[in-house]
């Protein structure tokens, strides 16, 4: 069965979507929507590094935007310049040096698009074992940290007072965003792993009261883009990674008419 | 008595600055079980980072805080609940402590709330919140409450009866406080130790001490004076020079 490209492509994105939809969330809700992108553009630099050193993509990913992240940490305590600035100047200068280097990379041939866009239809079955492998640990950690993480994220101080730690919290946080970007890249592509982290939690918080049902509506979601924009793609023989994407737009469309019932309601 | 009363809360010299300006200096007081310390002083005289040097919030300070317990409630002054955060009333309550149903009810009731239970935490009025947070520091049975301007924006007979169950919880429970108000009337009848803050501690010690401090007077006014004899009628107890309680 799993030699069937449709089959693991599925598998693939339903992998994806069981994790970028309680990390999403989190996302979401600490305001981290263009760190997010700023760690899905380094992704770049961390493949063509992969290149030049002849790294495990994967790895090679992780490690760069864990580099990124700390750099941005740095950069914060030494300038007063705002979160979105310091972002956007390491979003497109990693990217730009990564599109530098394949530039001298002239002996490799080298698919910008499919990096950009992913390409969810070529996964192979070691890609399937790190999306799930990964998956399933990014997940686990997620549970072990949630409570201290979500304390740290209504409020650092109250979570500091109270003995929950938010600076590591924080930092692992950061570390397991890295590490989805790692085990996602080759699937959604850079563009898109931002993307699948935002909509289905953004269409999550119009039909949820509490954290843990706006996680499972998120995922929820998620799943439902995977499948749509996939089955989608094969019917009218689109490009998988947007139609996903585009497939979860709709849906979050879709979720603004529910919060607008809702609010009727209530008067 | 002193033996009995344990210190939760030893701040020694401690101080703040922020780009070489100082922010406050030179702060030194302990918390014991059952003892409420007020911190008073106008608006940017760092009570609140004091009390956030207390609590170990920042990083880099000047000083020693000891801290000879982990159960601690703080009501910060103030907490911006995003929209994007879906949270209701009771997933709020149990965010630092795991706590049954029993529990949360009896916590919100106290402080009047309980109808809020299931309501959305963005929903709430300025008073109704605090009334919630109030709730949230209370439920864990903490052994050092840290409150910070507790009861702003709390009706007028609220605010009363929040006062008056601030001061059964440090009875009852043995809970020591560290209080920011700017309600001098409460502060006065009900507190056991004042610090009067400007950057530094300009005066500091019992109600009856400090009011009569100048340094006290020029800070407030002289009608800031006035208020202790308004209120003795309410005590039930005095204080002796070290700031110890004789009940009458």
């Amino acid at each position: 069965m799993l030699d069937d490209f449709f089959i693991r492509a599925l598998l693939a994105g339903i992998g994806i979507a069981l994790i970028t939809g309680p990390i999403g969330c989190f996302v979401i809700w600490r305001r981290l929507s263009f760190f997010a992108g700023t760690l899905a553009h380094s992704a770049l630099l961390g493949v063509t590094m992969a290149l030049v050193f002849e790294l495990n993509i994967a790895l090679s990913v992780f490690l760069t935007s864990a580099v990124i992240a700390i750099f941005l940490l740095q950069l914060q305590s030494k300038t007063n310049l705002p979160n979105d600035a310091l972002l956007g100047l390491l979003a497109h200068s990693s990217l730009a040096i990564g599109l530098v280097i394949i530039g001298f990379l002239t002996t490799i041939r080298f698919d910008v698009m499919g990096l950009l866009f992913g390409d969810i239809l070529a996964v192979s079955q070691s890609d399937l074992l790190l999306i799930w492998g990964g998956g399933v640990f990014i997940l686990i950690i997620l549970k072990i940290i949630w409570k201290p993480l979500f304390a740290s994220t209504i409020n650092y101080d109250l979570a500091k007072a109270e003995g929950m730690k938010p600076d590591r919290y924080n930092a692992i946080f950061t570390i397991l965003m890295a590490a989805i970007i790692a085990v996602s890249i080759k699937i959604v592509g850079l563009l898109l792993i931002t993307g699948m982290l935002i909509i289905p939690a953004a269409l999550a918080r119009n039909m949820s009261n509490n954290p843990i049902q706006m996680a499972f509506l998120s995922t929820i979601g998620g799943l439902l883009s995977i499948l749509i924009g996939l089955f989608s793609s094969l019917e009218f023989n689109t490009a998988s990674g947007p139609s996903i994407i585009t497939a979860a737009l709709l849906l979050f469309l879709i979720s603004l008419i529910k919060t607008k019932k809702f609010s009727e309601l209530k008067k | 008595m002193e033996n009995k009363n344990k210190v939760l809360l030893k701040v020694e010299n401690v101080g703040i600055s922020i780009n070489d300006k100082s922010l406050v200096k030179g702060v030194s007081f302990e918390v014991k079980q059952g003892e409420i310390v007020t911190l008073i002083g106008p608006n940017g005289s760092g009570k609140s980072t004091t009390a956030k040097i207390a609590l170990g919030i920042y990083k880099k300070i000047d000083g020693k805080v000891k801290t000879y317990t982990n159960k601690i409630g703080y009501v910060p002054q103030k907490i911006l609940i995003d929209w994007t955060l879906p949270i209701r009333v009771s997933d709020f309550m149990t965010l630092t402590e795991e706590l049954t149903q029993d529990q949360i009810n009896i916590a919100l009731n106290l402080t009047g709330v309980e109808h809020l239970k299931d309501k959305s935490l963005s929903n709430l009025s300025g008073g109704e919140f605090q009334r919630v947070l109030i709730a949230r520091a209370i439920s864990k049975q903490p052994e050092l409450l840290v409150l910070d301007e507790p009861v702003q924006g709390v009706d007028f007979k609220g605010e009363i009866a929040l006062y008056e169950l601030i001061k059964k919880i440090s009875e009852k429970m043995k809970c020591g406080i560290l209080l920011i108000s700017h309600d001098l009337h409460v502060v006065m009848s009900a507190t056991d130790y004042v610090l009067c803050l400007n950057g530094h501690v300009c005066c500091s010690g019992t109600p009856h001490h400090v009011v009569k401090d100048s340094k006290y007077k020029e800070l407030f006014g002289d009608r800031a004076s006035n208020i202790l004899s308004l209120y003795e009628h309410k005590h039930d107890h005095t204080h002796s020079q070290d700031g110890t309680i004789d009940q009458k």
